[in-house]
């Protein structure tokens, strides 16, 4: 019979194998999807990596989408220690995109050392009061925040649709429903080839690792996190922190929101976000929320997103065969864990004697 | 079941029974045997693996050796229905029922007959059980209405109505008044009657001699005796237990000067329903005294804490600290005006710290804000943390070590070193012994004396009577969150605690021994 | 006028009252499952796919059951024998569940449920009960696919709280310490009502892509699944509830067409907006006014581990 038995302390060493084998059994059990597609799995995957980093066109396009994720993932995992389930990322990217685009669609004309801060600041705001609501709600009424933050999401797409068909519409698109480009002052400069969010979001890196670390606040949060009777017992301020916590998290997102629109959509549209604001709950997640390992695993996810888009063009498998592959991972991740909490013994099966 | 046998059969007989946790040898080669009719008690403190030897029997914990035999029959459980099949019935310390249920849909959880449930048959059937064991049982009142002793009631019906023949009661002292006491007991003497074997685990000697026939006794996790109750006394109980020879009594300490510094007015609080959780409860704490609180669990105790440390909204009433009201102020307001009140709350790792972050960072809980600047000072932090670990003599691997993962009773010595570092004005303590083994118990009475010598007023809600009495200067009994009466230690008795808890009133006490 | 409109909205509320249920059952065992969306995409699009490819309109719906029982049996494997993060893996399940539906759908935009499966599901006035005024024209001229809902609604109700299954899930989503104990055999149950779950949300699918939309469309949940996760919050846990619930929403669904037709003319958009602001303010009353008795299954979101202290 198998018996199960909770382990003490696992080494760093193990777990990390612990997660490599998960991932290596993720992408062979993909394996088997690709093989029944007719495909070689290893020629495909060989083509993902030369997709996502053959040439240094590609690789500087694996960057650019790894900067949405980086910032993104900052913010979910903000969140996170807190234990918020914000899942509204996505929402609070778009809003911080609308932030940013009205500074960009009103000031068109201001110069870019004004104009941007201000966009950036608008991104912030947008995508900080966007997350606000649901915070004010779970620190009032204990209101569950997951599908809270979930439904904004839904309602921010069909603000940005209203946007687009209506007021914002650009009447020199022939009819066609789009928001105006922005003026050049609007658009974030580059820095080494590529635009300047790279250098934005290892900043924010450094500053989210030491602000949850070493800060007072930071201290809070994980208290809160662990047990908000502890906290109050330990005289925070809980609802406080739990607004300027998910505020700092919205805003986090909605710059992301601002950098993609400035940077890559040069407009503000409904697929401003490329499912950044889910893809990012995975990759926070499995850096375990740490902030160094965000930059690794953020940086793997978009590359295997930019090499899925190759392979779509290479052996027409779908580009949705990226989300898959992501769900597959996660699962076999989250499964995996339980080999770090648990010890599996095998034993002889003993004489059964119920009557 | 069956009631074929002999009324000396052997019911319930283990060999060599062995569980290991990880390193922790928790059960080692444990063996005794229960016979129809017979009550047998196993007797051990905190921590010496009475629970884990209990949950093999109930099949939820699988031996790693050894074999358990009912009815003569070797027997293998892989989950408590099979233990539930074999005529075993476990009554557990923290009762197992669903409290959005009643009484009846509790009992009949997962019984396997009809397809439907509640159907008058099942019903009479419950009911006249109840009769034959001289049970009190209101089969359609909800869980959350009732009181302890009522839930105990359905825990026992529960395993009744299954059949069984072998009951386990696990600590079922440990919550009852002792007039529940004494009615659980004539129950079992009942059960006794009907042919049961009854095997009852406790701590408290007491029990053990009133009510068993036979003891084994358990020191970690080894079984080093197994005695008649009629030929073994007190004193040796405890020794074995102990494991050495034992004075099992607590040192009161006697302060002359006193003068008042908590005073406590007409405090009534409500829950977020609008509940009473204290009802106008008015008393006054005086220096160098432990003022114990008395009462059934969920009579207030908690929230009378969690309101004195400015953690519960104060609905009406007034507290006063040396005269100044600290009533609506937040705990940290509290400790800014000077008033450094210490709190041990009854949930350690569930309020008083935080489990999975280190011991610094345990430490530092309520004062990692005084530190000038937007960070946390975690150096001078850590030095603080080395002399509790010295002071307390803590048993860690380091002042970085989570403190989940530390043993209960260093659990609560960080805890108790933190607040006891803090030079507190007040100190307020829920339950601090609970789940201790004994010595780590006996530590803490002599912090907590050690405080009551320095002057410091302590408020102490307790749950054993013996240890309230002999701690205690003053003892207020609460019941359904009212105040039944506030007595000194050395004019009561266990009795008169017992019926105050219950609800009863100084004054109507007097008037039943008039 | 207003029969016709519910009439519709009943139709409009069909796939989430199947959803509603499956998360009911789900969150009855003690489990949350955010991946509803996953498990409906899942449903649709291999319902569509089958019912393109057979024209057959049973093994439309046993594929699209099938489906929605294999991604909660991966729910279900993870969350009960391997103990994940409840919340995490419903998440994972839903970006699974729409990477595959969109894999699959590809292609297959703009395709037509088969007349065959079409005709299948057309309306069938009930003798008798359609002549009822107003309820007969609101509640009994539909297909049968809508009243299949309201017999596994009214079943599950009975189930839930007639019979000894019933009593014992109740209990192990309430207490699984106690259910265990009281020798329920609780992997199993929890195994069952997330399977179940998983089909009730897959057939909520199919009926989208089948009998609803009838063609085939990227994200053709567009947001039910979430809506039903937070209305099982509304329906406080009882499956009888559903009948309002859900058809509260298949009237917020259309109500933004409907009121075009009536020439008035406030934007599109903002109706569609609707169904997920009133979930949010559904979601805040719940919370604002909770009380013992519409709590949810004390066990909702948490792991459980035998031999755990």
């Amino acid at each position: 019979m198998i018996q199960i038995v909770k382990k003490g302390e696992t080494s760093k060493k193990k777990k990390i194998l612990i997660h490599i084998s998960a991932l290596f059994f993720a992408l062979l059990t993909a394996s088997l999807f690709i093989l029944l597609m007719g495909h070689s799995p290893l020629k495909v995957y060989l083509s993902m990596i030369q997709g996502a980093f053959g040439t240094s066109y590609r690789l500087s396009e694996t960057i650019v989408k790894t900067i949405p994720l980086v910032i993104t993932s900052l913010g979910i995992a903000l969140a996170f220690r807190m234990k918020f389930w914000n899942i509204g990322a996505e929402g609070q990217i778009i809003m911080g995109a609308f932030g940013a685009s009205w500074f960009a669609l009103s000031y068109p004309h201001l110069p870019s050392w004004i104009l941007l801060p201000l966009m950036a600041l608008g991104g912030l705001i947008g995508g900080g009061l966007w997350a606000l609501i649901p915070a004010f709600f779970r620190a009032r009424f204990r209101t569950n925040e997951t599908i809270f933050t979930l439904m904004l999401n839904y309602i921010a797409l069909k603000w940005i649709t209203y946007l687009q068909n209506g007021p914002w519409k650009d009447p020199g698109a022939l009819g066609f429903p789009k928001i105006p480009n922005f003026h050049e002052h609007a658009v974030l400069p580059r820095l080494f080839g590529i635009h300047i969010g790279w250098l934005i979001a290892l900043i924010l890196v450094a500053l989210s690792a030491l602000f949850i670390n070493r800060t007072k606040k930071g201290y809070e949060i994980q208290v809160i996190g662990e047990s908000e009777n502890t906290a109050r017992y330990a005289g925070i301020n809980v609802p406080g922190t739990i607004l300027t916590t998910i505020f700092l998290s919205g805003a986090l997102c909605g710059l992301t929101g601002m950098i993609e629109a400035s940077a890559i959509n040069k407009t503000l549209s409904v697929e401003i976000t490329g499912g950044v604001g889910y893809t990012a709950i995975i990759t926070a997640w499995l850096a375990n929320l740490k902030e160094p390992l965000i930059i690794v695993v953020s940086f793997l996810f978009a590359a295997m997103i930019q090499g899925s888009s190759y392979i779509q063009m290479a052996f027409q498998i779908p580009q949705s065969a990226a989300e898959i592959l992501q769900g597959l991972i996660l699962f076999f991740v989250l499964g995996s864990e339980f080999f770090i909490r648990y010890r599996i013994h095998i034993r002889r099966n003993p004489v059964k004697g119920v009557s | 079941m069956s009631h074929s046998s002999p009324p000396s059969e052997t019911l319930i007989k283990t060999k060599n029974l062995t569980k290991r946790f990880g390193r922790v040898l928790a059960n080692d080669a444990i063996n005794f045997k229960v016979k129809r009719g017979e009550i047998y008690a196993l007797l051990g403190e905190n921590g010496a693996g009475k629970s884990t030897l209990m949950n093999m029997l109930s099949g939820v914990y699988t031996p790693d050796e050894g074999e358990i035999r009912v009815h003569g029959k070797k027997v293998f459980f892989r989950s408590p229905e099979d233990s539930i099949r074999c005529g075993i019935g476990m009554i557990y310390q923290h009762f197992k029922l669903i409290e959005v249920m009643t009484a009846l849909e509790n009992i009949i959880i997962g019984h396997r007959e009809n397809l439907f449930v509640t159907t008058p048959k099942i019903r009479r059937r419950v009911l006249e059980i109840a009769r034959r064991y001289g049970l009190p049982l209101d089969p359609d009142k909800k869980v959350y209405d009732m009181s302890v002793g009522e839930k105990q009631t359905v825990e026992i019906m529960k395993v009744l109505y299954r059949g069984a023949d072998i009951l386990i009661l696990d600590e079922p002292t440990a919550v009852l008044t002792p007039q529940e006491i004494k009615n659980l007991f004539a129950i079992l003497r009942r059960m006794k009657e009907e042919g049961c074997g009854v095997i009852i685990i406790t701590h408290k000697l007491h029990e053990v001699m009133e009510i068993s026939d036979w003891v084994t006794v358990l020191r970690k996790g080894q079984n080093v005796g197994s005695v008649k109750t009629s030929e073994t006394s007190y004193k040796q109980l405890a020794d074995l237990m102990v494991g050495r020879s034992v004075d099992l009594s607590i040192e009161h300490v006697h302060i002359e000067e006193k003068t008042p510094v908590l005073e406590v007015r007409g405090l009534t609080l409500t829950d977020h329903e609008h509940v009473k959780k204290i009802d106008s409860v008015s008393f006054t704490l005086f220096s160098g005294e432990v003022l114990g609180v008395a009462g059934i669990s969920g009579s207030g105790q908690k929230e009378l804490c969690e309101a004195l440390a400015g953690l519960y909204p104060v609905h009406a009433g007034e507290i006063f600290y040396k005269g100044e009201d600290i009533v609506g102020l937040s705990s940290r307001e509290i400790i800014d005006k000077g008033i450094t009140m210490s709190f041990i709350p009854e949930d350690r790792l569930g309020m008083g710290l935080v489990a999975s972050m280190d011991l610094t960072d345990n430490v530092i809980l309520k004062d990692y804000y005084r530190s000038p600047g937007p960070f946390v000072d975690r150096r001078s932090a850590q030095e603080k943390t080395i002399k509790i670990i010295e002071d307390f003599n803590i048993q860690t691997p380091g002042p970085h070590h989570p403190v989940k993962l530390l043993s209960g009773g260093n659990i609560q010595k960080v805890l108790l070193g933190r607040e006891i570092m803090s030079r507190p004005h007040l100190l307020i303590t829920a339950y601090p012994t609970r789940g201790l083994d004994i010595a780590s118990s006996y530590l803490i009475y002599d912090y907590i004396n050690r405080e009551k010598k320095k002057g410091t007023p302590i408020l102490y809600v307790g749950e054993d009577l013996d240890v309230l009495l002999e701690l205690c200067d003053r003892i207020m009994v609460l019941c359904d969150g009212k105040v039944t009466g506030v007595v000194d230690t050395d004019e009561t008795t266990k009795e008169t605690l017992g019926l105050l808890m219950a609800g009863e009133t100084l004054e109507s006490i007097e008037r039943m021994n008039a | 006028m207003l029969a016709s409109f519910l009439h519709a909205a009943v139709i409009a509320g069909t796939p989430l009252s199947f959803a509603i249920l499956g998360e009911i059952l789900t969150e009855r065992a003690g489990k949350l499952n955010l991946g509803v969306e996953g498990l409906m995409l899942m449903g649709a699009v291999i319902g569509f796919k089958t019912a393109l490819l057979t024209s057959n309109p049973f093994l439309a719906l046993c594929g699209a059951a099938l489906a929605g029982a294999a991604g909660a049996l991966i729910f279900a494997f993870l969350t009960v024998t391997l103990r994940s993060n409840q919340v995490v893996t419903g998440l994972a399940l839903t970006i699974f569940g729409t990477g595959f539906a969109s894999f699959v759908g590809q292609g297959l935009a703009g395709f037509v449920t088969p007349e065959q499966v079409k005709s299948f599901f057309h309306p069938l006035p009930l003798p008798l009960l359609s002549r009822i005024p107003f309820l007969g024209e609101v509640l009994f001229d539909h297909s049968i696919f809508v009243y299949a809902g309201y017999l596994v609604v009214i079943a599950a109700y009975f189930y839930l709280y007639k019979t000894r299954f019933g009593l014992n899930l109740r209990a192990v989503g309430e207490n699984t310490a106690a259910a265990d104990a009281a020798g329920i055999n609780i992997t199993k149950y929890k195994f069952v009502h997330i399977l179940a779950g998983g089909i009730l949300a897959g057939l909520g699918g199919a009926f989208l892509s089948l009998v609803y939309v009838p063609t085939w469309q990227d994200n053709i949940t567009t947001g039910r699944g979430w809506i039903a996760v937070a209305l099982v919050i509304f329906c406080k846990w009882n499956p009888i509830r559903i009948f309002i619930g859900a058809f509260l929403f298949g009237g917020l669904d259309i109500i933004g067409f409907r009121l075009q037709g009536l020439n008035i003319h406030i934007s599109q958009y903002f109706f569609d907006m609707l169904p997920y602001i009133v979930t949010v303010l559904i979601l805040i009353m719940m919370s604002v006014k909770d009380s013992k008795e519409s709590s949810p299954p004390a066990e909702l979101g948490r792991p459980y581990f035998r031999e755990d202290k």
